[in-house]
């Protein structure tokens, strides 16, 4: 199988809260100090998920990352965990763009790539957390899209995908080729081996800009949005949390269930 | 020109689910010249129009659809491409669940729209006619106010719970519009198959008073026991934040936070939770939060109406003991 997935660079969702800053002019977070930015989490378990079909399938999987500042160790961890190649799309053009500029801007690079069977990302990306390019993609390739996927699986050219809903998972099926977008009950993502990180510095790695996908400035960036940022802020809230203390656990156990008795609440 | 609000209806079980009515309330008060309707889409539809109208949508578009195993995204877009031909709306709301989150999108790559996710609140800009939407972003850490483009459609779907309902009044009558469909299951792209409900021993997540919920500080499974226990004790259920799910301590489904279940409890119990800005998102709904934690600095007690800081595992079994006394007594 010939799959491609798209990755995004993100400041650490781990990030405590506590060291957490934004530029409210640029309207974006600030990188906290010692903490390196990271893949968005859901990205990792498409990556898994694109593994564990060329597991059981064979074939190559392509990741493709648009951002700016990336960091070659960060974008480059799924070639280590064992992907094969490796498309930045990283342009001062694409600064600013929304989930409708980024989906057209990786669709085109996807287009570029050549044919695939699969194309996965994952279920939203934890700064935005809009989980529209998934979808944004699949409209510009004209491909089935099947959303917040739990598992993934390639059978005589079909997919087939349990997606997470409330109470379950729903079953369904496609023709390939097709694009998935992946939760994390797909499972965690396999640790890179230590002769994964070798192999992945002799990995190809091709850059473009928006010119080489054929896009024009008008198109892409803050330019080519549909949804604009008007303000970002931090919402202030103020902490009224009640300590419980005593001598020791019992002590204190018994305060609480006799405070949760009096606020009617057990 | 566009006017109005168009609301995807959501049912279940054969009636309106509550994110229908918060839909209905949001449209209702954002002011929007035009008509508030709302599109159902279902086996049977048309019995709904009426509550449908008292809680104020005054077009209600019905969708006749075969009874299929599950959400079906082709003959949701083909339902409500009908319905926005029909009602030609500046604005249309979502529900951000299972069927908006997928539904949503492509609706708005279709319609050359601005899609706003998971909104809190909204707003209109009156001069501009711009929808300002109050929305999460990383991981709840920060919210941004985001507007779409003058001009073009624009679309939201709202969290769960955000929004509130209008007060039902059975007095309010509506229009009632058919809406002839041309969708052939077996001619769709995308195939549902099945929809299998996990079984949930006991009370469920969604529904229960009182969640006892462990974090990645309870260090594995057998904590879990403990807070199964209390759950019992206190006739509630058991939930986690994502570590616990991820490695697999518990079922994915126990997950509470912005991509899991939102819940919105009495009482929610949070053992051994830091309290990242993602699961609050999933908690923060509830009338009280207690929290137990080593560590005094958690982001978990900022939230917390009362805290102990302190090993789970001596705090846990005291706890336990003391609420046994208490309903046993």
């Amino acid at each position: 199988m010939n799959i491609i997935v798209c990755v995004k660079q993100v400041p650490d969702p781990e990030t405590p809260p506590a060291s957490f800053r934004i530029d409210p002019e640029a309207k974006r977070a600030l990188p906290a100090p010692g903490v390196a930015p990271v893949l968005s989490p859901f990205c990792l378990n498409a990556v898994e998920a694109a593994l564990k079909l060329k597991d059981a399938h064979g074939g190559k999987i392509t990741i493709v990352s648009l951002g700016s500042g990336l960091v070659p160790e960060v974008v480059k961890k799924p070639l280590a965990m064992g992907a094969d190649e490796l498309a930045l799309l990283e342009d001062a053009a694409f600064e600013g763009g929304d989930s409708y500029a980024t989906a057209l801007a990786l669709s085109a690079a996807i287009r570029k790539l050549g044919a695939c069977d699969l194309v996965l990302c994952g279920r939203q990306a934890s700064d935005w957390d809009a989980g529209q390019v998934g979808i944004g993609i699949a409209h510009f390739l004209g491909l089935p899209a099947i959303t917040i996927a739990r598992k993934v699986e390639a059978r005589d050219g079909r997919l087939r995908v349990e997606r997470v809903v409330e109470d379950g998972y729903e079953v369904v099926e496609t023709a390939l080729p097709a694009l998935v977008t992946v939760s994390n009950e797909v499972g965690e993502p396999r640790y890179p081996t230590l002769l994964g990180i070798r192999a992945a510095a002799r990995k190809p790695v091709q850059s473009w800009k928006a010119a080489d996908l054929g896009l024009g400035p008008e198109q892409v960036g803050a330019v080519g949005v549909r949804l604009q940022v008007r303000r970002l802020f931090i919402p202030q809230k103020e902490s009224h949390c009640q300590f419980i203390e005593g001598e020791d656990a019992p002590e204190k156990a018994s305060k609480l269930a006799a405070a949760l008795r009096a606020d009617k609440l057990i | 020109m566009p006017s109005g609000v168009l609301v995807i209806g959501e049912v279940a079980q054969g009636r309106l689910a509550p994110i229908t009515g918060e839909l209905l309330g949001a449209g209702r008060r954002l002011g929007v010249p035009g008509p508030l309707s709302v599109l159902l889409v279902g086996p049977d539809p048309a019995p709904l129009a009426a509550e449908a109208a008292a809680l104020g949508a005054e077009r209600v578009y019905l969708a006749q659809s075969p009874a299929l195993p599950g959400y079906w995204p082709e003959l949701y877009l083909a339902a409500a491409e009908a319905a926005l031909a029909q009602a030609r709306p500046a604005i249309v709301l979502l529900g951000h669940t299972n069927i908006g989150r997928d539904l949503a999108p492509r609706l708005a790559c279709r319609l050359g729209a601005g899609l706003a996710a998971d909104c809190l609140e909204l707003a209109l800009e009156p001069a501009s006619g711009l929808l300002v939407a109050t929305r999460p972003v990383y991981g709840g850490s920060a919210q941004a106010e985001v507007v779409g483009r003058a001009g073009q459609l624009q679309m939201a779907t709202l969290r769960p719970r955000a929004f509130a309902a209008l007060e039902p009044d059975p007095s309010r009558r509506a229009e009632a519009i058919p809406l002839a469909l041309s969708f052939d299951p077996a001619q769709a792209a995308l195939q549902v198959k099945e929809r299998v409900a996990e079984a949930v021993a006991g009370v469920k997540l969604e529904d229960a008073q009182i969640i006892v919920s462990g974090g990645r500080g309870l260090g594995g499974p057998e904590a879990f026991a403990q807070l199964v226990e209390l759950a019992g004790l206190l006739g509630g259920a058991v939930g986690a934040s994502r570590p616990p799910c991820d490695s697999g301590w518990v079922p994915a489904h126990y997950q509470v936070g912005l991509t899991g279940k939102l819940v919105a409890p009495d009482l929610y119990l949070a053992v051994a939770i830091s309290g990242s800005s993602q699961h609050l998102a999933g908690c923060s709904e509830a009338k009280a939060i207690v929290a137990i934690n080593k560590d005094p600095s958690a982001n978990i007690f900022k939230v917390a109406r009362y805290g102990i800081v302190g090993d789970y595992k001596q705090v846990l079994p005291a706890l336990i003991a003391k609420v046994r006394e208490l309903r046993g007594g």
